[in-house]
């Protein structure tokens, strides 16, 4: 950030004429506290105080490992759907100019901006057996509706923005001339778009990939309408804690949302990792 | 934003060596690839919503949504959303002055803190506050000995929301007003402002329409949430519903018309939303920074 004064020993902050430091960081700090910290650190103690062998048998009952899978499987492949195609989404976007492209663009923003329920029963009406997509599905075998196939659905809507929001701006930023360089050093377009291009866009492919999974591991809205939330079947973690606190089995929630946010945080951890390695070697 | 740029070159674009773009058979499909695919996961579902709330007919929409038990879902949804946003704004320039204006240690942890909230599921940011204030919960003794509610009532729904909607506005400004730096500040304050006349006659002005931008994306979500409020609301019809718990109710009592009439207000909003967003992108892009994406 800003060049250190060499000699001034440890200091909290730097010297500033700017008035006000004291009042808006006791104040952020205090609401951070109150309304994130405090809230969170209690999930934290109360699975604490669970004990060991308390917590180890909600983790690993079957249903909770189950719905766990379920979260954690169905938002990999959906997120992996959308690095596909928000990726060609964003390159069309970017690169082609076509009538209608501004309000293609603003409608790319649509999930972040639908309530989750409305996408959610939005979603079962048209996947449903006699909806407009599901009627030209169900004769074919494909049952999408009130299976995890749904939720994988639900997933893709919610998670396309993140992806797309993050290529998008990177993709803008490239130098057509390296481009015209790879071309005029013999490279074919295909060349170009996977050994120039592509590592180049790598980064910002794997946030992307990584915002979508984080949020569809967590979503609870869109999906349950569609998912038909069968134990063992189509019911992801968020609605198993649900169904616990419904039964005043506040130790079974705690403990699920606990290895949530564990799992969730190691995964992300990881692909930041993954992260930081691609771009050291394709900087 | 250089848009009516590449409008104007457009048909120079086109006649660009093949090594830059590619062939137009492969544009072609990339193209037909993005419509199908926008147009089924995005322009379907908007559709749908509308086409459904007014299958019954236009009498029925306007009958479902003046419904009692409706009507008290809108006016929670905007009660709700009147209070959880103005708190996040303050606190959003709040931490945006001391984060931006200032160097100090801590300050990245700071910030990553600030979007935690962004990475929790919203049906564990309901959760929390069940364990913090709910009959089991740490607090819950101490606040039924003093009749205080706040579980199942308007409280533990406001909380939620603003649990979920926290980093909208901070994260607009920090970056923005990162950028713009302190100068304008230390010019007001030499001149003789004092520290608020410099936020309200040089800061504020600077960053009015990044702000904006914060709120509107706040507001949606705040009055669109669903997961977080769910969990602590307790479905108390006519009293604790707010618009996206009433379209679940509805729809699981197999109204789906009047689910979808209130669902429809919901994506109305949604649109208004988008509209205003893209808006302020192009008229003030530069001013809302290269913030843009969640």
């Amino acid at each position: 950030m800003t060049t250190a004064p060499a000699k001034a020993g440890w200091r909290f902050r730097q010297p500033s004429v700017i008035p006000g430091f004291g009042l808006t960081l006791g104040f952020s700090l205090a609401y951070l506290t109150l309304i994130i910290l405090i809230p969170l650190s209690g999930l934290i103690w109360r699975s604490a105080a669970l004990g060991w062998t308390d917590f180890w048998a909600i983790v690993t009952d079957r249903r909770t490992i189950n719905a766990l899978e379920i979260s954690f499987g169905t938002a990999f492949i959906a997120a992996a759907v959308n690095v596909v195609f928000g990726t060609i989404v964003a390159w069309v976007l970017v690169r082609y100019s076509f009538p209608g492209r501004r309000i293609a663009d603003a409608m790319v923003d649509l999930p972040f901006a639908l309530p989750t329920a409305v996408a959610g029963i939005a979603l079962t009406t048209l996947y449903a057996p006699n909806g407009w997509i599901g009627s030209l599905l169900t004769p074919l075998g494909i049952k999408v509706a009130y299976t995890p196939l749904g939720i994988v659905i639900a997933l893709v809507f919610i998670g396309l923005p993140f992806v797309v929001r993050t290529v998008q701006p990177i993709m803008e930023e490239i130098d057509k001339e390296v481009e015209e360089v790879a071309a005029t050093l013999g490279a074919n377009r295909f060349q170009i778009i996977s050994r120039v291009l592509l590592p180049g866009l790598a980064p910002a492919i794997v946030t992307g990939f990584a915002l979508a999974f984080a949020r569809g591991v967590g979503e609870y809205g869109s999906v349950i309408f569609i998912a038909g939330n069968l134990p063992f079947k189509s019911e992801i973690a968020p609605l198993l804690i649900v169904i616990r606190l419904e039964e005043y089995n506040y130790a079974a929630a705690t403990a699920i949302a606990a290895i949530m946010l564990a799992l969730s945080f190691v995964m992300l951890l990881v692909i930041n990792l993954v992260q930081t390695w691609s771009r050291k070697r394709y900087g | 934003m250089a848009d009516p740029e590449i409008k104007s070159y457009a048909p120079h674009h086109e006649s660009q060596s093949p090594a830059v773009t590619e062939s137009r058979t492969a544009r072609t499909v990339l193209m037909i690839v993005t419509f199908a695919f926008l147009g089924i996961f995005l322009l379907l579902p908007l559709i749908i919503v509308f086409k459904e709330a007014f299958a019954k007919g236009i009498e029925a929409y306007t009958q479902a949504l003046s419904e009692p038990d409706t009507r008290s879902a809108i006016r929670l949804t905007l009660l709700v959303a009147a209070i959880s946003v103005p708190l996040n704004v303050t606190f959003g320039i709040s931490a945006a002055w001391a984060i931006a204006k200032f160097e100090f240690k801590g300050k990245a942890f700071l910030t990553t803190l600030i979007d935690l909230p962004f990475s929790v599921s919203p049906v564990i940011s309901g959760l929390v506050y069940v364990l913090l204030f709910g009959a089991q919960g740490l607090l819950g003794a101490w606040l039924k000995a003093h009749g205080i509610v706040i579980l199942f009532a308007v409280p533990g729904i406001v909380l939620a929301t603003v649990f979920v909607t926290f980093p909208f506005v901070a994260r607009e400004l920090i970056p923005l007003m990162q950028e713009q730096g302190n100068g304008d500040e230390e010019a007001a304050l030499s001149l003789g402002a004092n520290g608020w006349q410099a936020f309200w006659y040089v800061t504020l002005p600077n960053v009015k329409w990044g702000l904006l931008y914060g709120v509107l994306l706040c507001n949606a979500r705040a009055m669109g949430e669903f997961g977080a409020v769910s969990v602590v609301s307790g479905h108390i019809r006519g009293l604790t519903n707010t618009m996206p718990l009433h379209v679940e109710i509805l729809y699981n009592e197999y109204n789906a018309a009047a689910a979808f009439a209130v669902a429809s207000l919901l994506a109305g909003l949604a649109l208004v939303t988008l509209v205003l967003k893209t808006l302020l992108e192009m008229r003030y892009g530069a001013e809302i920074a290269a913030t843009r994406g969640h």
